[in-house]
C-alpha cells in the first residue's frame, strides 16, 4: 500500500477534505477531540461529504457541527429540537447520513421529549451526546445528566438524582446504545464508524469534560474522575463491508454483530460475557456501574434488525424530495372521479 | 300557506353527542341537496364523546346563504337536559318535534309554536328489530322520517341521503330507510301539521358538491405536492390531516410494491411537529402541518427559527375559541394578529385568509408555491365553521398549472455560478438562493442557524450583518403584498364599506342583502392575505365609514389596519365584533351597520349657542 492510499479514503478524499471551520470552544474542551474523531470516524467510513447532514441543536456542543465536514450542509437549529428537524430532513431525503450532534442539556432536559421520541421512531441518525453535566454557555448550571451529589466548581451540590440518557434509550427500545470518552478515540472511532454504518438511531453518549466549569474534584464528568472509573464493557473493532478489512482479534473473546449495510462490529469483551442483544443485561451492568461509581464505556445494547423510521414508513429509495410534481398529482381522471364522489 | 315558507327555514336538531344523530342530520342535509334546494349545513357540538348536548342546524334560503341563522323554524327536540332551553329559540309559529316522553315545562310549555310529539324510544323499542345499542341510533333516524313528512322531503332523495352516508354498508342502509319509514308513518297516521313550513324541489344545487374546508385543504396540498406531513391531533385540524392522509393511501402508493410516495408522522407535539416540517423542507420536500390555537402557540419558537433561517412551511391554523384550551369545539377568528407576528424578535409571515371551501383548497396550494418562492414559513388561516362544517361548492379545479419551487441552485446551476452565499439579495427582491442537502457539488454545503448569519451564513454578531439581514426580510415579506391574493371589491361609490375576512363573508352576504333593502347599501371588501395589499388602502380611502367586521373580542384585523394606514384613514374605521363561539350571523352585522348609516344621515345636532 503506498503513502498516497494510506492518505485518501474508498472515495479519494483525505482526511482534510472532512474538516470544518477553526473551533471557538475552549482550549481543552473535550468536545473539540470528539470532533477530531468524527471527522476519523468519517473520512474512514468514506463517507461522501455532500451527502452528510450535519444536525444539532443548542449549546457548546451543538457549535461542533461547524467543526467538521464544511463541504456538507449542516443545520444549527434550536434547543432540544434537533430531533425533529432531523426527522423532517431524513423523510425528505433517505439519501443522506444524518450525524446528529448534541449536549447533555440539548438532550437531557429542554430536549427530552423529542429524544424519546427519535428513539421510539428509530430514525437513522447517529446521535452523538456531547456529555459534560454542566451547561457551559451560560456558565456553568448543573444539568440532567449531572450525578447526584456532584458538585459545581462554586462547590454546589447536586440535589438531583441524574437521568442516564443511555438506560432510558435502552428502555425505549433503541438500536444501538453506547458510551465513551472523548479522549478515547481508540474506542470512540470504531464506536462512531459502527454507528454510521447502523440503520437506525444509534446513541452515543460520550464523556467530554469541561475544562471550564466542570473538570475540578468533586465532578464525576472530569477527566481525572473518568479514567479513573472507566469501566469499559468491551472494545469494539469496525469492519466497514467495502473495503473488506480483516482483523486481529481472537474468536473466543469477540462477539461479532452484522450490521444492516452488511458491515460488522465485533466487540472485544472485557468483562468477559457482556451480551450486546441483552437489554436487561445491559440496564443491570449500567445500574451496578453507577453504584460502584463506575462510568460504563463500549456498546452497550444493539439491535440491527428493528426496522428504521423510513423502512416502517414504506418510503421509496428515490427520496421525496426528489419526486417530481406528476409522481405526486392524482390525474385528471382519479379528480374528477373523486369529486363526483362528493355530495 | 305564505310563499316565504317555502324553502326558506332553518331546521336545528338538539340532541346528545355520541347518539348517532350525525347520521341523521347528513341524511337531511344530503336530502335537501338532492333536491336541488342549497342547504348550509352548521355543527355545533361540544368537547366530549359523549353525553353533552349539540346541536345541528341546517338553513335553507332560496338564495343560498351559507352563513348561521339566529332563530330556529323547527326544532328537533331529543335532549332532555337542553330542551326547554331549545324550544326557546324558537320563533314564533315555528315548530318542534319532539321525543314526546319530554315534560312540557318552562319554554317547552309556550303555545305560539306548533308541538309534534313523537314517542321515538317506543318506536324503537316495539318496532326496530335490532340490537338495543343500534336501536338508540335508529332511533335518531326517526326523526328524518318524520320530519320529511311534515315538511314534505322528496322521499327518493331521502334514499340518496341514506346511500350517500352508508355508501360502503348497504345493510345499515337498509336498517336506516326502515326507520325513516317508521318516522313517515307515524307521522303520516299520528300528527296533524298546523306550521307553515315546506320544502320544494328546485334547481339550486346544479354543479355543486358538498364538502368541508378541511378535506378541501388537504386536497390542496395533495395537489401541491406536499410529501411530508407532521401534525399533533387537536381539534378542529385533526381532520385536515387525516384527509391528507387517506388521500395519499389512495393516490400516492404503488400498487406493486406498497411504496408510498408520502410520509405522514404524528409528532409528540406541535413543537416537534413543526420542527419535522422545517427539516423536511430545508432536505427539498414540500412539507405541512396543521393545527389549531394552542398549537399555534407552541409552534412560534421553530416559526422564528423558520423566518430568520429562511425556510419554507405550510401551516394551516384552522382557529378555535380561545385563550388557552378556550372552547374547541367552538369557532372565532382568534389568531390573526398572533399568526401574522408569530415568534419572537422582530417576525412577519405571510398569511392567507380564505373564506370559502374553494379558496381554502386554492391558498393551501398556492401556499406551497409562496413558502418556497418566499423561502419563509406561510399560514393558511382556516376556522373551526369553514373547516369541519359541510359547504355547497362549485367541484374543486384540477391544478393544470405546474409548481414553483423558488430559487434552489442545483449542482449545474452551482457550476456555472462563480461565487455563492446562501443569504445574498442578488435579484434585489430580498430573497436569497439556496442548495439542497445532497447536492453533489463541493460549493453546495453551508450551515443553516438560527443564530446570526451574514450573507454568507456564517456566524456572526456584526451590527451591521444582522441589520442588512434584518432589512432585507422585511422587504422580502413586504413584496409578499403583491404575490397574495388581492382583496375582493364590490363597490358602488356608497359611503359606507365593510371590511371583513375569512368565513365573515357568508354573514356579510346576507347582511349586504338585508342593509340594501332597508336603503343602507354598503360597499364590501373582503381581505384575502397579509402583509396587507396595496388596494386595501385604496378601497378604504374611497369610503367615509368604514365597518370591520371579524369573529374575535379585539379587533385584530383592525389593529393590524391601524399599523398599516396612513393616520387619517384611522377615524374611519369602526370594529363590529362577535365573539361567542357560534359563527357570526347577518344580524351581528345589520344592527350595527344600520346604526351608523343611519347616525350619519342625520344631520348633526346644534349646538345650544348657535
Amino acid at each position: 500500500m503506498t503513502i498516497a492510499a494510506d492518505k485518501t479514503n474508498r472515495i479519494g478524499l483525505t482526511r482534510d477534505d472532512y474538516r470544518g471551520a477553526h473551533t471557538t470552544l475552549c482550549a481543552g474542551c473535550g468536545h473539540n477531540s470528539i470532533t477530531n474523531h468524527i471527522v476519523k470516524a468519517l473520512h474512514d467510513s468514506a463517507v461522501e461529504p455532500h451527502l452528510l447532514a450535519k444536525m444539532s441543536g443548542i449549546g457548546c456542543s451543538s457549535k461542533a457541527t461547524a467543526y467538521f465536514v464544511d463541504r456538507a450542509h449542516g443545520f444549527n437549529g434550536a434547543h432540544g429540537r434537533m430531533p425533529s428537524l432531523a426527522t423532517g430532513a431524513k423523510l425528505a431525503n433517505r439519501e443522506l447520513v444524518v450525524v446528529g450532534v448534541s449536549g447533555d442539556g440539548d438532550t437531557a432536559s429542554i430536549g427530552l421529549g423529542q429524544y424519546c421520541h427519535m428513539i421510539r421512531r428509530n430514525l437513522d441518525i447517529t446521535y452523538v451526546v456531547e456529555d459534560n453535566g454542566v451547561y457551559g454557555l451560560t456558565k456553568g448550571q448543573l444539568s440532567a445528566t449531572a450525578d447526584l451529589g456532584s458538585t459545581l466548581r462554586k462547590g454546589r451540590a447536586n440535589d438531583y438524582p441524574q437521568i442516564d440518557i443511555c438506560a432510558v434509550a435502552i428502555d425505549l427500545g433503541a438500536s444501538f446504545v453506547a458510551r465513551s470518552f472523548s479522549g478515547d478515540g481508540k474506542q470512540l472511532v470504531p464506536l462512531l464508524r459502527a454507528a454510521l454504518a447502523h440503520r437506525g438511531t444509534a446513541l452515543l453518549d460520550v464523556v467530554s469534560p469541561c475544562v471550564t466549569f466542570n473538570d475540578h474534584a468533586g465532578s464525576t464528568k472530569s477527566y481525572a474522575y473518568v479514567k479513573d472509573h472507566d469501566a469499559p464493557v468491551n472494545t469494539p473493532d469496525f469492519i466497514a463491508f467495502q473495503p473488506e478489512i480483516t482483523v486481529d482479534y481472537d474468536p473466543g473473546t469477540v462477539q461479532d454483530v452484522a450490521l444492516h449495510d452488511g458491515s460488522h462490529i465485533l466487540l472485544r469483551k472485557l468483562d468477559g460475557d457482556h451480551d450486546v442483544r441483552d437489554p436487561v443485561a445491559a440496564l443491570r451492568a449500567l445500574h451496578e456501574a453507577r453504584r460502584s461509581g463506575e462510568i460504563l464505556t463500549g456498546l452497550l445494547y444493539a439491535d440491527p434488525e428493528i426496522d428504521d423510521l423510513c423502512t416502517r414508513e414504506r418510503l421509496p429509495d428515490r427520496p421525496l424530495a426528489h419526486l417530481g410534481i406528476d409522481a405526486l398529482r392524482p390525474s385528471r381522471e382519479q379528480w374528477a372521479a373523486l369529486m363526483a364522489a362528493l355530495v | 300557506m305564505a310563499d316565504g315558507n317555502v324553502n326558506d327555514l332553518c331546521i336545528q336538531a338538539a340532541t346528545v353527542n355520541g347518539s348517532g344523530s350525525q347520521s341523521s342530520n347528513l341524511v337531511i342535509t344530503k336530502a335537501l341537496f338532492h333536491m336541488g334546494i342549497p342547504v348550509a349545513a352548521k355543527n355545533v357540538f361540544p368537547s366530549n364523546i359523549e353525553g353533552l348536548p349539540t346541536w345541528y342546524d341546517i338553513r335553507i334560503t332560496p338564495r343560498g346563504y351559507q352563513c348561521r341563522k339566529r332563530s330556529v323554524d323547527i326544532l328537533i327536540g331529543m335532549n332532555p337536559a337542553t330542551f326547554a332551553d331549545d324550544a326557546g329559540n324558537v320563533r314564533p309559529g315555528g315548530a318542534v318535534i319532539h321525543e314526546a316522553a319530554l315534560p312540557r315545562v318552562g319554554a317547552a310549555g309556550r303555545e305560539d309554536v306548533a308541538w309534534y310529539p313523537v314517542p321515538f324510544a317506543r318506536l324503537a323499542r316495539e318496532r326496530i328489530d335490532a340490537k338495543p345499542d343500534l336501536r338508540k341510533y335508529l332511533q335518531n333516524m326517526i326523526y328524518v322520517g318524520v320530519l320529511a313528512e311534515l315538511i314534505g322531503l322528496d322521499p327518493a332523495a331521502v334514499e340518496r341521503g341514506v346511500h350517500d352516508q352508508f355508501r360502503t354498508k348497504p345493510a345499515a342502509a337498509e336498517l336506516n330507510l326502515e326507520a325513516i319509514r317508521l318516522g313517515v308513518e307515524y307521522a303520516r297516521e299520528h300528527l296533524v301539521k298546523t306550521d307553515p313550513f315546506r320544502v320544494e324541489a328546485m334547481d339550486g344545487t346544479a354543479g355543486r358538491i358538498l364538502l368541508d374546508g378541511n378535506r378541501a385543504a388537504a386536497l390542496g396540498a395533495l395537489m401541491a405536492g406536499c410529501t411530508v406531513l407532521a401534525w399533533y391531533p387537536i381539534t378542529p385540524s385533526s381532520s385536515l390531516c387525516e384527509a391528507l392522509i387517506e388521500h395519499a393511501q389512495r393516490f400516492r402508493v404503488d400498487p406493486e410494491t406498497g411504496e408510498r410516495r408520502f410520509a405522514a408522522v404524528q409528532a409528540e407535539d406541535e413543537l416537534a411537529a413543526i420542527g419535522m416540517v422545517l427539516g423536511a423542507t430545508w432536505a427539498g420536500a414540500r412539507a405541512m402541518t396543521a393545527t389549531s390555537g394552542p398549537g399555534i402557540s407552541l409552534m412560534a419558537e421553530l416559526t422564528g427559527l423558520g423566518y430568520y433561517a429562511e425556510l419554507p412551511a405550510v401551516v394551516v391554523d384552522v382557529q378555535r375559541a380561545g385563550p388557552s384550551t378556550g372552547l374547541p369545539t367552538r369557532t372565532m377568528q382568534g389568531d390573526v394578529a398572533f399568526v401574522h407576528a408569530l415568534s419572537h424578535g422582530d417576525t412577519r409571515h405571510p398569511v392567507l385568509l380564505p373564506g370559502t371551501v374553494t379558496e381554502v383548497y386554492e391558498d393551501t396550494r398556492r401556499a406551497f408555491d409562496l413558502a418556497d418562492r418566499l423561502q419563509t414559513p406561510v399560514f393558511v388561516l382556516s376556522d373551526l365553521d369553514l373547516g369541519m362544517n359541510l359547504w355547497m361548492t362549485p367541484p374543486l379545479p384540477y391544478a393544470d398549472e405546474g409548481i414553483d419551487r423558488g430559487k434552489v441552485l442545483d449542482a449545474e446551476a452551482l457550476e456555472r455560478t462563480r461565487d455563492w452565499g446562501r443569504y445574498r439579495d442578488v435579484d434585489g427582491d430580498g430573497i436569497p438562493y439556496r442548495t439542497l442537502p445532497g447536492t453533489p457539488h463541493p460549493r453546495a454545503g453551508f450551515l443553516t442557524r438560527g443564530s446570526g448569519h451574514d450573507e454568507n451564513a456564517f456566524y456572526s454578531e456584526s451590527p451591521r450583518a444582522y441589520r442588512d439581514t434584518m432589512e432585507r426580510l422585511r422587504r422580502k415579506i413586504d413584496g409578499a403584498r403583491m404575490l397574495l391574493p388581492a382583496p375582493q371589491v364590490e363597490e358602488a361609490g356608497r359611503p359606507g364599506l365593510v371590511v371583513a375576512y375569512g368565513t365573515t363573508h357568508h354573514a356579510v352576504i346576507e347582511a349586504r342583502d338585508r342593509l340594501g333593502e332597508a336603503g343602507a347599501a354598503v360597499d364590501y371588501m373582503r381581505v384575502r392575505g397579509l402583509p396587507l395589499h396595496p388596494l386595501v388602502a385604496e378601497v378604504i380611502e374611497r369610503h367615509e365609514r368604514v365597518y370591520v367586521v371579524e369573529q374575535n373580542r379585539d379587533g385584530q384585523m383592525e389593529a393590524i389596519l391601524r399599523q398599516e394606514l396612513p393616520g387619517t384613514l384611522c377615524d374611519r374605521l369602526r370594529g363590529v365584533r362577535h365573539f361567542n363561539g357560534v359563527p357570526i350571523d347577518a344580524e351581528a352585522i345589520i344592527e350595527p351597520v344600520l346604526a351608523g348609516e343611519a347616525a350619519a344621515r342625520r344631520p348633526p345636532a346644534r349646538s345650544a349657542v348657535a
